[in-house]
């Protein structure tokens, strides 16, 4: 800010940055602008004219997000420009644009989604004239499919563009765009296609008017109708910040809230639509296998069984914690099968390795921010684009601003930028790791460089080699330092980096998630309490008596011999920590269906049954446990970043080795049913259906 | 001007003429690496021209992937342009000019002229033929009423047109004749009826001294290298409002010399 200029705003003279908009001057001045197309985290598009303001002496009035402070001449007597916000000229100005807008904007508000959260309806009450005076035939526009998830009215469109810049900008994919000019302007996708970004649900929020609105919620609910529950998302591990909106129960939309460390002020189509699952498949009560029928029972019933299964030989028994599966819950988990004595314990279905060395060695210690500061990133094994569509956004942000390279190695993939693909194996990397050319120059060259390795990496079998060749890529290309730890993990479950904090983990002599249940099919193990551990095939269970605390009825729940109704992301207070390492809060939006219970005192009714009464009768005593036991969960908020990243070295990750030439593969199939929730819903169905077509499409 | 849609009708499959493809490699060249799509407007002009008068979709899609861009960008483009034809047209485009100039002398005539050789604004005649619609100003006011008539070997502006003239001009092109641009009525380009009546003095210029302008050298210099830019992207694209205008700045050159 070495630049600054002085400029007079509704007489009073304040000092701002020269590359300031005159819009953002103003609103540092306190001035309110109203503005339409304008939006910070797009480019501007200058359209609307909502934001003219005086500039005394100019002719015309000034359109305040298009024209900078430097450009401002001062007046002449040398004093600073005089800027009106509340004149005559500014008022009559903003009548006539809005009286512009609303000549072909339908009166429909009482039919309209958009109605109580409009910002026309808004700017109309606070800025419009009080009638119309328009006589013509108002025009209409053909309504345009735009897929399962974005609702068209177009005639309500004021095309602000705010949605074109949104797709070509944010999300990357240039599908929408301004169709022929002038009055028949009209918003669409090219021939009415579905959109295909995983982001497209955000161009509804960006949407001023009612013209794009949400098709799974359409005519649901007024917004005053809803009760507003701030929360974090659970479908990726990014940990997005959002707002659960319900009514009666029932959740009826998610949106985003603004995070600059984490989402920004998105939300991927996944994490937005979700909800409809929340209300299928639904585990309402506690049900017991019965002649291979699930039946339902009582709570004492089922409790008694699962303490019976429990109080046998700890060797016997084993625990899986799954991806949904929330912090406090896990604690508790642990802490009754420790009681037991149980040390088969692993919260990685997948049958990561992750977990065993420091805590750089999981987590994405550059956070999500900090890619913003890097000049450089080797992907390898993952598609962050399907994976954490937040993390993707915004390293195409970072690639799009600054001079980001990219390579990557593994499966070639759209991400939206553009990639240096180096290959698609695990020699491969072992190549580049030798290499001083190619991608290996450019890790060289770079200030800030990263690695980001995909969390399916590790299921690999020679993970640990991969792990130790990945250690010294980050140590060859001087990824870590005091200031800078660019060697990043991005896991994809929202309960994994929580799960190893605490070490859900086997203890001394315990079987991990693939001994488990090579070990049930052998007979060795005899109960396993899964704990929404919905990822792993039900034939794998062997014979193993099956308890299933959950929310879905999904896969885990067909194998379970047993099963106990938990609380879904949004019916209970928790914890979630993200690939990051940042723990957040999620709050209660609803309450559990049916007669299902807060995961934690299902925990804690099932160890007082099993004769070892947990040490906690309310969620803050566990969290205080929770807490002294693992400081790492008290710092609400925090992600650590480049802390302790001195003594982090890469290079002892692992264990060296021969890495096998398999090519890497990706952790997700289909983005759309990635866990229970998602897979119960209709609507992600719906997504998925279209991904489908477009890629038999493309194959042809 | 009407909304603008894509053709129902669509060609089951369309290839842009090695011809048309090197035309356009010229105003690629134009531009800087990773800046093909600048190219973009003359592209579609010469494709156009290339599918017969109109643009069907599939040119739109071959468009987008020659130049490297989204289809839907293609799409705003062509769309946006009226000169850009959504819908076939016959053999022969008829674009008469239908602003105030034209109309006070006379396009209303023409326009009848069109509804009885054609059809309605918008059609095609039914041996495919002759297609009109009616434009905002060409820019050949002086010579109003005038049309445009697009066609694979032109665009060329048709000027001083009476009911008759225009109607026996049409009758020419479905003939397969070639007729001559411009004005119908006798006179050369925009000059009064009946020949020119100022700067006619014999001997007008006789007594001016040719004298070499402070630029000469570098206007001589420049000639060459200019026309030999020009020459090749220009020579088909725009014959016909080229020539007039050719011809005005020949006239000028010799009032100065």
């Amino acid at each position: 800010m070495s630049d600054l200029r002085k400029v007079n705003i509704d007489g009073e003279e304040i000092e701002v940055p020269a590359d300031y908009t005159l819009m953002q001057a103003c609103e540092e001045a306190g001035a309110e602008i109203p503005r339409f197309c304008y939006h910070e985290r797009l480019s501007i598009a200058g359209n609307c004219r909502m934001c003219l303001v005086e500039w005394v002496g100019a002719p015309k009035p000034q359109a305040s997000c298009a024209l900078q402070v430097k450009d401002l001449r001062p007046n002449r007597d040398g004093t600073p420009a005089n800027i009106r916000t509340n004149s005559e000229t500014v008022k009559k100005a903003r009548e006539g644009v809005m009286e512009f807008l609303l000549i072909n904007h339908p009166l429909d508000c009482p039919i309209c989604d958009q109605g109580g959260e409009c910002d026309l309806q808004d700017q109309a009450m606070a800025y419009g004239r009080d009638a119309s005076r328009f006589q013509e035939n108002k025009r209409a526009v053909d309504d345009k499919f735009m897929g399962p998830l974005v609702k068209t009215i177009m005639t309500r469109c004021i095309q602000c563009t705010r949605c074109v810049r949104f797709i070509t900008e944010v999300a990357g994919v240039s599908e929408i765009g301004l169709a022929s000019r002038g009055e028949d302007a009209e918003i669409t996708t090219y021939l009415e296609k579905s959109l295909t970004s995983e982001m497209s649900g955000n161009v509804i929020d960006l949407c001023p008017v009612g013209a794009l609105t949400s098709k799974p919620y359409a005519f649901n609910a007024r917004p005053w109708e809803l009760e507003p529950t701030e929360s974090i998302d659970v479908m990726d591990a990014v940990g997005s910040n959002i707002r659960v909106d319900s009514r009666g129960g029932r959740v009826l939309r998610i949106l985003p809230i603004i995070n600059e460390d984490i989402n920004e002020e998105w939300i991927s189509d996944k994490t937005r639509f979700v909800w409809d699952g929340l209300g299928r498949q639904r585990l309402d009560k506690p049900y017991i296998r019965k002649n291979g029928k699930l039946t339902a029972a009582s709570w004492d019933e089922a409790l008694d069984l699962a303490a019976s299964k429990l109080k046998g030989d700890p060797e016997g028994i084993a625990a899986l914690a799954g991806d949904l599966a929330d912090t406090e819950s896990m604690k508790a988990l642990k802490d009754l099968m420790d009681g037991l004595g149980v040390k088969n314990l692993d919260c990685r279905q997948d049958g990561s390795s992750l977990g065993t060395g420091p805590r750089q060695e999981y987590l994405m210690n550059t956070t999500i921010a900090g890619i913003e500061r890097a000049d450089a990133l080797l992907i390898v094994g993952a598609n962050p684009r399907m994976e954490a569509p937040l993390v993707n956004t915004r390293i195409r942000k970072t690639w799009i601003e600054g001079d980001l390279k990219i390579g990557l190695i593994g499966e070639a993939c759209d991400l939206t930028y553009d990639v240096d693909h180096i290959g698609a194996t695990a020699s491969d990397l072992e190549k580049l790791a030798k290499s001083n050319s190619g991608f290996a120059k450019v890790l060289k060259g770079a200030k800030n460089p990263m690695i980001l390795i995909g969390a399916n990496v590790f299921t690999r079998a020679d993970s640990a080699q991969i792990q130790n060749l990945c250690g010294a890529i980050a140590k060859k290309f001087k990824m870590v330092r005091a200031d800078w730890n660019g060697y990043n993990v991005l896991q994809t479950a929202a309960s994994r980096v929580a799960g190893l904090d605490m070490g859900f983990l086997p203890g001394k002599g315990g079987k991990d998630t693939n001994a488990i249940l090579k070990a049930a099919q052998k007979g060795d193990i005899k109960t396993i309490f899964s704990l929404g551990a919905d990822e792993i095939a039900e034939v794998d269970f062997g014979k193993a008596f099956v308890i299933y605390q959950g929310s879905h009825g999904d896969q885990g729940a067909h194998r379970a011999d047993l099963v106990l109704p938990g609380a879904a992301y949004t019916e209970k207070d928790a914890l979630w920590v993200n690939t990051e390492g940042r723990v957040q809060m999620g709050f209660m939006a609803v309450p559990p269906k049916g007669e299902a219970k807060f995961d934690w005192a299902i925990l804690r009714a099932l160890s007082e049954k099993c004769g070892r009464t947990l040490p906690y009768d309310s969620l803050d005593e566990l969290r205080a446990k929770l807490f002294a036991d693992h400081p790492t969960f008290a710092g609400l908020g925090h992600a650590p970043g480049a802390e302790g990243a001195d003594k982090f070295d890469p290079s002892k990750l692992g264990k060296a080795g021969k890495v096998k030439a398999d090519a890497f593969g990706l952790a997700i199939d289909d983005f759309y049913f990635t866990n229970p929730i998602a897979r119960a819903s209709q609507v992600m169905a719906d997504c998925s259906a279209v991904g489908d077509e477009t890629l038999s499409e493309a194959a042809e | 001007m009407s909304l603008r849609r894509l053709a129902k009708e669509q060609p089951a499959n369309f290839e842009i003429s090695k011809a048309a493809l090197k035309e356009i490699d010229i105003w690629v060249q134009k531009y800087p690496e990773g800046r093909q799509k600048s190219a973009l407007i003359p592209a579609l002009w010469i494709t156009q021209k290339d599918a017969g008068g109109w643009l069907p979709e599939a040119a739109l899609r071959a468009l987008g992937d020659l130049l490297d861009m989204p289809y839907i960008r293609v799409y705003e483009v062509a769309t946006f342009y009226t000169m850009f034809n959504l819908e076939p047209v016959g053999t022969h485009h008829v674009q008469l000019c239908g602003t105030t100039p034209c109309w006070l002398r006379g396009a209303g005539d023409l326009k009848k002229v069109c509804e009885d050789k054609i059809g309605p604004k918008g059609s095609t005649s039914h041996d495919g033929q002759l297609s009109w619609i009616e434009v905002e100003c060409l820019g050949a006011c002086a010579n109003a009423p005038m049309v445009q008539i697009s066609n694979a070997d032109s665009d060329h502006y048709y000027e001083d047109l009476t009911p008759e003239s225009f109607g026996k001009l049409l009758d020419d092109l479905v003939a397969g004749k070639k007729p001559e641009q411009g004005p119908k009525n006798g006179r050369f380009t925009s000059e009064p009826e009946g020949g020119a009546n100022t700067l006619i003095s014999k001997g007008l210029y006789s007594k001016v001294t040719k004298k070499a302008l402070p630029n000469a050298v570098k206007k001589a210099r420049k000639k060459p290298t200019k026309k030999a830019a020009a020459k090749k992207p220009a020579a088909k694209k725009k014959a016909a409002p080229k020539k007039p205008t050719a011809k005005k700045t020949a006239a000028k050159k010799k009032v100065k010399s």
